[in-house]
């Protein structure tokens, strides 16, 4: 079972305010390289930078295929995020962390 | 070698593409159960080309397809498409699925990907649907989003393992490359991983786009190398094949009017059906003329008949013509013929080819003309033109059509067509018309150079035209020149005086011969009855000579017998006794001879 849900409770951390809850689906190939690769690095990703704030699923494309159509998608990995708007949507293996944080909408973290 | 090449054609199953010409080129269509690479710059007709293939598959056999397009999203596909009569916006309710595969410019790229979450899509919507047919359209759109050979490689791999597991009929990909300035790094790997490359071009020649397409690579087969025209009409891309190496036309004997009596008397009984007729000459020298009389002819005799005219609407030629003695509208009217004039600039000479096919597959007609055929030269270069009049040529021959074609030459001599188009060689009859300007005068002149499989007149005629339509006058040489126009009827009022003057000579002379005669006649008639007189009286003098003798044997008879003569006088007396029986039966003619001899030995 591939499709997995994570629902974390809002735990205020350090770092500026992140209330909002991100939600995200991403669409894998089973264990392509690129798809293993891109739950690790949406996984380190949102570990740093979102803390608990956000709702990921993962779908995969070989089990669900026609679902993945119905979503419009194309290549994997593919990351959509759903909400807050503006929906966004990432292909890759998300290795590039400044592109995946700027079309999430997380602001960098000041070096 | 011919052996195994023919054995693999065996092997190898095709699938036909439904796409005019291509077909007849890759002997049988594209590989069946193998996939395709069509390879070509933009708008060369590679999308054009798939998505024809994906329609008549889902129209003609009811197999459906799936079509990823890559490069342009499926809304501008099926509107790019709607000129064609393909009816593809029910196709895609149904038999068809397009997939969007458009990567949105707003989608952020983070590191690699690959394909294999669509090929598992497609693959689910393959079996939803029961495709047979695929097209990847723009391959190298997405290829080149990957930035990275290898891994451009890598899913070229892995389409290729896809396309081998999941079997379909037939595999279309597309991609923009053109051998030198290809964008896909992996073209060379490209090209060796599907079983057959069709290259696509399209070029400027002389401001005219034409197009083409050539078959680089068949793996197991044999097929038509070399670069071939392409045309677009309303039922799609067609592609114009080359006539088959060997001409297999049957030959008629059936002999048709090239217009007029004396025309046809001098090509020795009129033109051959299904023949070609070219008809060459400077502008004014009445090639329309002859082309319409023609026609007028076919009309008449209720065949049929196309008339191609450039530039000036057909409605003028009609009028034209009508101060000529040829009457075009009725025909027109009647629906026997149908007259078109088409434009000559901007067109590429392929483009009046397919407009002249769908015109013969509307009308067929039996006889056609196209005046000028030179037209199709106007836009695009003179090679293009040159096969396309060629084409046209055998095209009207495979239908059976009489056709006769005009074509302008710049000089005086029939010989510089021979730097136009072409078209006197493969021409079966071949009219040239001059001009003879001569003592003020410009006249028309017709000379047949040459009409194949029949007798022709070497003769030079000259061409006169009035309102009774045109008629071929004969020409006189006197000192060497040809004489025409007025010298011509000078020439011949002094003939005609002659004439009239040997004939009353003869006349005259036949007269005395018939007066001799009857005098000669009736000198034999006098001496005749001449003849009949004496010989009366001849006959006459026997008889009485004759009787003379009898009555002097009678006399002596009676002598005898009062005298008491002896016996020998009485054989004398028995002799004579048959001779008087003779002469009392009336016999005449010699017999009075005869009497004589008796006579002298009677004493």
């Amino acid at each position: 079972m591939r499709k997995l849900r994570r629902k974390k409770a809002n735990r205020s951390a350090s770092g500026p305010a992140v209330m909002t809850i991100v939600v995200m689906r991403l669409y894998i190939a089973n264990n392509a390289p690129n798809s293993v690769r891109a739950i690790a690095n949406l996984e380190a990703i949102c570990k740093e930078h979102l803390k608990d704030n956000f709702k990921l699923e993962i779908i995969d494309v070989l089990e669900y295929p026609l679902r993945a159509l119905a979503d419009g998608i194309l290549v994997t990995p593919s990351l959509a995020k759903m909400s807050p708007s503006p929906a966004a949507k990432i292909v890759g293996n998300l290795s590039d962390k400044r592109s995946v944080l700027h079309a999430l909408g997380i602001p960098e973290p000041v070096a | 070698m011919n052996a195994t090449k023919s054995a693999a054609h065996q092997l190898l199953p095709k699938i036909a593409t439904g796409i005019p010409g291509f077909d007849e080129l890759s002997h049988g269509g594209l590989p069946r159960y193998r996939t395709s690479l069509l390879k070509g710059g933009p708008g060369s007709g590679k999308t054009v080309f798939a998505l024809q293939s994906l329609v008549n598959a889902a129209r003609r056999r009811q197999e459906p397809g799936i079509f990823v397009a890559f490069e342009e999203s499926t809304r501008q596909i099926v509107a790019n498409a709607a000129s064609f009569d393909w009816g593809l916006p029910a196709l895609a309710g149904s038999k068809l699925f397009f997939l969007d595969a458009k990567l949105s410019p707003d989608v952020v790229k983070s590191g690699e990907f690959d394909l294999s979450g669509m090929l598992a899509m497609l693959k689910a919507k393959k079996e939803e649907i029961g495709a047979k047919w695929i097209v990847f359209d723009g391959i190298d759109v997405l290829l080149t989003l990957l930035q990275n050979p290898i891994a451009e490689m890598r899913e070229i791999y892995r389409i290729r393992d896809w396309l081998a597991d999941n079997e379909m009929n037939a595999a279309i990909i597309t991609a923009k490359m053109d051998g030198a300035g290809s964008e896909i790094v992996n073209y060379g790997f490209m090209q060796f991983m599907v079983d057959c490359v069709i290259r696509f071009e399209r070029r400027l020649e002389h401001g005219v786009a034409l197009h083409r397409i050539q078959i680089t690579k068949y793996r197991g087969s044999d097929f038509v190398a070399g670069e071939y025209p392409v045309s677009f009409g309303p039922a799609g891309m067609e592609v114009d094949a080359p006539e088959p190496a060997e001409i297999k036309q049957v030959a008629s004997g059936e002999r048709i009017s090239a217009g007029f009596e004396r025309l046809d008397k001098m090509l020795g009984g009129g033109l051959f059906r299904g023949s070609s007729t070219l008809i060459t000459g400077v502008p004014g020298t009445s090639k329309t003329t002859l082309a319409g009389k023609f026609v007028e002819a076919a009309c008449g005799r209720g065949e049929r008949t196309l008339f191609v005219s450039f530039d000036e609407s057909a409605d003028r030629i009609a009028r034209n013509l009508s101060s000529v003695g040829i009457q075009l509208k009725a025909c027109v009217k009647s629906g026997l013929l149908r007259m078109y004039s088409a434009r000559t600039e901007t067109i590429g000479a392929e483009d009046h080819l397919v407009k002249l096919k769908a015109l013969i597959r509307e009308h067929r007609p039996r006889c056609m003309v196209i005046d000028p055929i030179s037209a199709i030269a106007k836009a695009g270069g003179i090679a293009a033109a040159r096969a396309v009049a060629n084409r046209f040529i055998y095209l009207a021959k495979g239908e059976k059509i009489t056709v006769m074609v005009t074509a302008i030459n710049e000089g005086d001599e029939p010989e510089t067509e021979a730097t136009d188009l072409q078209i006197s060689t493969i021409a079966d009859t071949w009219i040239h018309l001059s001009y003879l300007i001569r003592s003020g005068e410009r006249n028309r002149a017709l000379t047949i150079i040459k009409s194949r499989g029949t007798w022709h007149s070497n003769q030079v005629r000259e061409l006169v035209l009035s309102d009774a339509g045109p008629m071929l006058a004969d020409v006189y040489t006197a000192g060497g020149e040809v004489l025409m126009g007025t010298l011509r009827w000078e020439k011949e009022s002094e003939e005609k005086a002659k004439t009239l003057q040997r004939r009353t000579e003869f006349d005259h002379k036949r007269h005395e011969l018939q007066a001799a005669e009857a005098d000669t006649r009736a000198r034999i008639k006098v001496l005749q009855q001449d003849l009949e007189r004496q010989r009366l009286e001849l006959e006459k003098y026997s008889s009485d000579n004759e009787a003379r003798i009898v009555s002097s044997i009678d006399r002596e008879q009676e002598l005898r017998r009062i005298r008491s003569a002896d016996p020998a006088g009485r054989a004398a007396i028995r002799i004579a006794a048959p001779l008087a029986k003779r002469r009392a039966s009336g016999s005449s003619g010699n017999s009075g001879r005869k009497n004589k001899k008796d006579a002298q030995v009677a004493p």
